[in-house]
């Protein structure tokens, strides 16, 4: 594997409590892989949703100044696993672009952002970066038996002219890195399609109905499992799912992994590295059907 | 749709002025529906994506800006993807929320209360603070919390922190909002 394989990491704030076991598993996955991630220093939140909805300025500065921290590192890529951080970090690079933006924007900065730094999803990375070939190789416990379907959420490829990667509709790239790890894969015709965001706490009829609809999708499909690429995707299909169930009369017992967990099942790592205890849904039988003979 | 009579209540001031924020050109929309019938929040709107569209060309801002749907769109990205004259409707969509705040517009108050509080636990620690943010959204809007059925499932994970993680930019985190304020008093 080429030394080029490094980047600055932007964790995000969730990374840091309700989605731990996403940043634990995406640290290790990296580490095993031989990519290396040097944390951007004193990094700060991104304004998530609530900073866009207020101010494109605002928003654009509170990313900036994680960006201008990257610059200042001597690097030119960062990466976060996070979908949300991503498209605000995305937006504000592409909205400075701007002269009247920039200006605008480094009014509001102590130091200002001279613009130059690419940012990335780690998922990114992972499929053009370091590639298919590689993770097959490096795997070393085969998904053998499991079947799970890939959820992206909303924003991980949308808008295509901002975010730059993979298919707008169709996405494929967990997809291809759960079947290069042995997997079987389903396809998931709503992976694309919101889960009800931020909307949790406010208006919680709002996810119910939303996250509902994708579990009982999964479910008809009959997979063990649903692996997932953002802390809120993930939050409202696993930590609420017994409030969906509630809401809606569902019975779903379905867990719901980031696609980090699973990967790193597949390097070899053990479930304890990989935070499987901080996931809400019992991994267990999913987990038990890895490696064995499929029945018929 | 109910009838609009657009001679008496065409606010030119108000297109132009969506046009200037949101960099995107109205008038290219001829009400295809695309954007509506991939909106995943429809059912949660009191005027539908495609409709706003209208009504802005229609210059009908008071419609517009006291609407729900604004405070509604989760920024899906689906019309915008899917808009055959490729106009940024999830943008123009955000500038209406900002137009709508400005003019002190909250139909939706939990929304924005939430919002509100996400954004005071950035100004305050740099970083969110998860725990300081639920107990400021249920003092701000005197509601108990909702998701009480959630404590016992979350807290034995260690995933929740009593508290924030204080940075060393934290001030410079403070002056950004700061300055903005100042900014958008001129
Ligand atoms: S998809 Fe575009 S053209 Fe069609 S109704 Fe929506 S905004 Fe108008
Ligand atoms: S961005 Fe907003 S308006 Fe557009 S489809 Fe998504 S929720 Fe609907």
């Amino acid at each position: 594997m080429s030394d080029s394989l490094t980047y600055a990491y932007y964790p995000g704030c969730s990374g840091a409590g309700t989605s731990m076991e996403y940043d634990m598993s995406t640290r290790a996955v990296c580490d095993k892989l031989g990519i290396r991630l040097t944390d951007i220093p004193d990094w700060s939140c991104c304004g998530s949703t609530p900073a866009h909805t207020v101010d494109h300025s605002l928003s654009s500065a509170l990313s900036a100044r994680n960006l201008q921290l990257v610059e200042k590192m001597d690097m030119d890529t960062a990466i976060t696993p996070c979908p949300s951080c991503l498209t605000n970090l995305k937006s504000a690079e592409h909205r400075m672009k701007k002269d009247e933006m920039r200006e605008k924007v480094n009014k509001l900065l102590d130091t200002p952002y001279n613009g130059g730094v690419a940012t990335k999803s780690v998922l990114q990375i992972l499929v053009e970066d370091l590639g298919l070939d590689a993770l097959k190789k490096s795997t070393i416990k085969p998904l053998k038996g499991l079947k799970v379907a890939a959820y992206y959420g909303c924003i991980m490829n949308r808008p295509p002219e901002v975010m730059n990667f993979d298919d707008p509709e169709h996405p494929m790239a967990m997809d291809n890195i759960m079947k290069a790890m042995g997997a079987t894969v389903l396809p998931f015709p709503l992976k694309v399609e919101c889960c009800g965001a931020s909307f949790g706490i406010p208006r919680k009829d709002v996810v119910m109905k939303l996250s509902g609809k994708l579990l009982d999708v999964a479910d008809d499909l009959g997979v063990d499992a649903l692996v997932t690429a953002c802390p809120l995707c993930q939050m409202n299909l696993d930590l609420r799912q017994t409030q969906v169930n509630s809401a809606t009369g569902a019975k779903h017992n379905l867990p719901i992994f980031y696609y980090t967990q699973l990967m790193g099942l597949a390097l070899g790592m053990s479930e304890k590295e990989l935070g499987m205890d901080k996931l809400c849904v019992s991994p267990r039988k999913a987990l038990d059907a890895i490696g064995k003979e499929e029945k018929k | 749709m109910g009838i609009v009579n657009i001679t008496k209540t065409y606010d030119a001031d108000f297109v132009k002025q969506v046009e200037k924020e949101s960099g995107q050109d109205v008038a290219l929309c001829y009400q295809c529906g695309n954007c509506t019938a991939g909106c995943p929040y429809t059912f949660a709107y009191d005027i539908p994506v495609s409709r706003i569209m209208r009504l802005v060309q229609a210059g009908q801002k008071d419609t517009v800006l006291k609407c729900k749907s604004i405070w509604m769109c989760a920024t899906c990205e689906s019309c915008t993807t899917r808009c055959p004259n490729n106009i940024d409707v999830a943008h123009i969509m955000d500038v209406l929320r900002h137009m709508a705040r400005r003019e002190g517009h909250a139909p939706v108050p939990t929304v924005k209360k939430f919002w509100d509080s996400f954004l005071d636990s950035v100004e305050n620690n740099g970083r969110v603070f998860e725990v300081g943010l639920l107990a400021a959204y249920v003092a701000k809007t005197g509601r108990f919390w909702t998701d009480i059925d959630l404590g016992p499932k979350i807290l034995p994970k260690g995933k929740m922190h009593f508290k924030p993680h204080e940075i060393q930019g934290k001030d410079e985190i403070k002056k950004i909002f700061k300055r903005f304020e100042e900014e958008s008093r001129k």
